[in-house]
C-alpha cells in the first residue's frame, strides 16, 4: 500500500537561479540538433509551416521568436511590458505573487516568458507554438506567461515543454496568466516531456469573458519527478466555455498531482473537464473542481483512471453549488483493464497484447480538438512503453 | 466440424457441465435449447475459451484440431466465431475499428456490410455503447459477418430484438450460413448451397429464431446435461406444449 506523498517539498535554495546566455536563432533549422530531438518531442513543427509562429525560450535566453502572420503579438513578456504601458496591469492580475512560494519565485527572480495576443477579431488560423527549454543541469527556470485573445479573436497556441536529455534535476515555474475576452476563443494545448527528476510547478489562472470559449489540453505522457498544477479558470461573462482534456501517463517514480478548477460566475456558462489517466507504476492525484455560483450554469467532470501495473491512482472529483438551478454531475472510475473486455477483442482474433493496446488506445482517445498532427504516434509510442512496463 | 468429448466444466469451484457430447458435422445449423442457467452459455464460452470456464475433463476437437487449451485468438483465427448475449463496452474504440480487426479479407467494405444491416449510423460509436438489445445484435452480426467464421455461436441471437430486426436478423445469420435466399443475384442458389462449410450452434432459450433460420438439428441441455438430440422443430414443440419439465424427465 502507498501513500500520497505531501512530504516532497522542494527546497528552492537547491536550484540555481542563473544560467548562461544562449545566442538568438535566426532559422529553426539551426538549432543544435539535440535540442531539436527535444522541441520534436513536445509537439514543436521545427518547419514552422504549419504554424503562425513560433517562440522558444533556453533556460532563460529567447533563442527565437517569429511570427507568420499578422494579427498576433509574439515576443517575450519583458518586451511586451516595454511595448505595451497597459500591460503591466495585466501582469499578477489574476494570481497573486504571495500565493506560495513558487509564484514568489517568479516574482523575484523573474526568467522572462511569453507574451502572445491575438488583436479584436483576428482568426489565426495556424497555431501559435512555444517552448520553454531547459538544458542548465539543477536549473530553476521561473517564467511569466501571458496570454491575451482579445475581443472576437480566435487563437490557437500549442506549447512544449522540455528538458535537454542530459539534465538530471531542475526546477521549472511557469506562472500563467489567460485572458479571453468577449466573444474569443482559444485552445491552449500544452504538451510536456520532462526529465525523470524534474519538479514542475505550473501555476495558472484564466478568466473568460461573455461568450468567450477556453479549450485548455494538457497532455504528460513520460516520468517527471513531480508535478503539481492547479490551474482555475473563471467564467465571468454570460455564456462563457470551458473545456479542460488531460491526458497523463504516469510510470515508476513518478508523482503527479494534476487538476483544475472552474468557477462558474455567469449566466448560461458551462464547464467540462475530462480526464484519462493510466499508472504503471507512479501516483497520480486527479483533481477536478467545479463550483456553480449562479443558476442555469451546467457543468460535467468526467475522471477515469486505469491502473495497468501497480501504482496508486487517487481521483478526487468535487462539485460545489452554491445556488439552486446549477447542474453539475460528474463520473469517476478508477480500475484495471476489464478481462472481459480483452477476451472479447480476442475472440475477434487480437491476441492478448493486442486487445490490451486496443483497449488502452480507446481508453485514452479522447476526442481532443486541436492537437498537433504528430501527436497521435507519440501516443502510440507511449502506449507501447506502457505496456513493457506492465511485462 | 466440430466435436465435444465427455466435456466436464466448472466455474467458481461449481460444477456446471456435466458430461456433454455433441458432434456438429460441417454445413449443419444445430439448435441448443434450454432454461435458464442449464449451461447453454457457459458451453458456448467453453467452446472459445474464456477464462473462468474450467475444463475438468474432455475434449474438444474443431476441424480435426484439438482446441481444449487453445488461447481464444487461436480458435478465432481458426475458424470459429461468436455473437455475444452481452458484449462488453469498449469506450474509444470505433465500431468500425472493431469490424477493421475482424475483417477476414482486407478488401470488404465497411460501409457496405453495415449497410446490410442498418447499422451506418453506428459506425461512429464507441463499441456497445448505449446499444440496445438489437442494435447489440447487429452489432455482433456486422462482426461475424466480417469475420466470416466457419462455425458460428450465437447465444440467443432473438432476446431483446424488436420484430422489425428479428427479420433483418434472421437472413443475416442465414446470409453468414451461405443459406440465405437474398443477394441471389452475385452467385447463383444451386452454388451458394452447395458450400456447406459453415456450421453454426444457436442457443435459444424461447425458440422465436426457428422462425427465421433454418435448422438440421435440436438439442436440449438440462442441468449441465446434453437430454434430447433430435429435429428441431420437433423439441420446439414439446417444449412450448409441456415446458422444460419434461426434459427432467428424459434427464433422468
Amino acid at each position: 500500500m502507498r501513500d500520497i506523498d505531501t512530504t516532497g517539498d522542494i527546497n528552492l535554495e537547491d536550484y540555481k537561479v542563473d544560467a548562461e546566455d544562449h545566442e538568438y536563432v535566426d532559422e529553426l533549422s539551426k538549432i543544435e540538433s539535440t535540442d531539436t530531438e527535444q522541441l520534436l518531442d513536445v509537439g514543436i513543427d521545427t518547419s514552422e509551416s504549419d504554424r503562425s509562429g513560433t517562440f522558444i525560450q533556453k533556460d532563460k535566453s529567447i533563442i527565437h521568436c517569429k511570427t507568420r502572420q499578422d494579427g498576433i503579438e509574439l515576443m517575450s513578456i519583458s518586451e511586451g511590458l516595454e511595448k505595451h504601458e497597459w500591460l503591466k496591469d495585466y501582469l499578477w492580475k489574476s494570481i497573486s505573487p504571495g500565493t506560495d512560494k513558487f509564484t514568489s519565485q517568479v516574482m523575484k527572480k523573474p526568467h522572462e516568458g511569453y507574451f502572445i495576443r491575438s488583436l479584436p477579431g483576428v482568426k489565426v488560423e495556424k497555431p501559435v507554438q512555444s517552448c520553454l527549454y531547459m538544458a542548465k543541469e539543477g536549473f530553476s527556470q521561473n517564467v511569466h506567461n501571458i496570454v491575451i485573445a482579445e475581443e472576437g479573436s480566435e487563437l490557437h497556441i500549442i506549447t512544449g515543454c522540455a528538458t535537454a536529455s542530459h539534465v538530471m534535476s531542475g526546477l521549472h515555474i511557469g506562472v500563467s496568466e489567460f485572458y479571453v475576452k468577449k466573444g474569443a476563443k482559444l485552445t491552449f494545448t500544452m504538451i510536456h516531456d520532462w526529465g525523470e527528476k524534474i519538479n514542475v510547478r505550473p501555476r495558472s489562472a484564466i478568466h473568460v469573458e461573455e461568450g468567450g470559449v477556453i479549450i485548455s489540453n494538457y497532455i504528460l505522457l513520460k516520468p517527471v519527478g513531480s508535478l503539481q498544477m492547479f490551474p482555475v479558470a473563471y467564467l465571468d461573462g454570460k455564456g462563457a466555455v470551458a473545456t479542460f482534456n488531460s491526458i497523463l501517463i504516469a510510470g515508476r517514480g513518478t508523482h503527479m498531482d494534476v487538476g483544475s478548477r472552474i468557477v462558474l460566475g455567469a449566466a448560461d456558462s458551462r464547464a467540462e473537464i475530462i480526464s484519462r489517466a493510466i499508472t504503471t507504476g507512479g501516483t497520480i492525484i486527479a483533481r477536478g473542481d467545479l463550483t456553480g455560483k449562479v443558476a442555469g450554469i451546467k457543468a460535467h467532470l468526467e475522471c477515469k483512471g486505469l491502473i495497468l501495473n501497480d501504482g496508486l491512482m487517487h481521483a478526487i472529483p468535487e462539485l460545489r453549488g452554491y445556488v439552486p438551478g446549477v447542474e453539475m454531475s460528474h463520473e469517476a472510475a478508477v480500475g484495471k483493464i476489464d478481462q472481459r473486455e480483452i477476451e472479447y477483442l480476442m475472440a475477434r482474433g487480437l491476441d492478448e497484447d493486442e486487445a490490451v493496446s486496443t483497449i488502452v488506445r480507446g481508453f485514452l482517445n479522447v476526442d481532443i480538438k486541436g492537437l498537433p498532427a504528430g501527436l497521435k504516434k507519440k501516443l502510440d509510442i507511449a502506449i507501447s512503453e506502457t505496456q513493457n512496463d506492465m511485462m | 466440424m466440430l466435436s465435444i468429448e465427455e466435456l466436464r466444466v466448472e466455474v467458481g469451484g461449481k460444477t456446471i457441465l456435466k458430461n456433454v457430447n455433441m458432434e456438429i458435422p460441417d454445413g449443419e445449423t444445430h439448435i441448443l435449447f434450454g432454461p435458464n442457467g442449464s449451461g447453454k452459455t457457459s458451453l458456448m464460452m467453453t467452446l472459445m475459451g474464456f477464462s473462468g470456464y474450467k475444463i475438468i475433463h474432455g475434449k474438444i476437437t474443431f476441424k480435426g484440431e484439438d482446441i481444449t487449451s487453445m488461447p481464444i485468438h487461436e480458435r478465432a483465427r481458426l475458424g470459429i466465431g461468436v455473437s455475444f448475449q452481452r458484449p462488453p463496452t469498449i469506450n474509444g474504440l470505433k465500431t468500425r475499428s472493431i469490424i477493421e480487426i475482424c475483417k477476414k479479407n482486407p478488401s470488404m467494405d465497411i460501409e457496405e456490410l453495415a449497410e446490410q444491416l442498418n447499422f451506418t449510423d453506428f459506425l461512429d460509436r464507441d463499441v456497445n455503447h448505449n446499444f440496445s438489445g438489437g442494435e447489440i445484435k447487429r452489432s455482433e452480426l456486422l462482426q461475424l459477418l466480417a469475420q466470416q467464421p466457419d462455425l458460428i455461436l450465437l447465444d440467443e441471437p432473438e432476446s431483446g430484438v424488436d420484430l422489425e430486426s428479428i427479420v433483418l436478423i434472421g437472413d443475416t445469420i442465414n446470409t453468414l450460413m451461405r443459406r440465405g435466399i437474398k443477394y441471389p443475384e452475385y452467385r447463383p442458389h444451386k452454388e451458394i448451397v452447395e458450400d456447406r462449410s459453415k456450421s453454426a450452434l444457436v442457443i435459444t432459450h424461447t425458440g422465436y429464431i426457428l422462425d427465421y433460420i433454418t435448422a438440421d438439428k435440436g438439442q436440449v441441455l438440462y442441468n449441465g446435461v446434453l437430454c434430447c438430440s433430435r429435429n428441431a422443430r420437433e423439441i420446439l414443440k414439446w417444449i412450448r406444449e409441456y415446458g422444460y419439465e419434461e426434459c427432467v424427465r428424459c434427464a433422468i
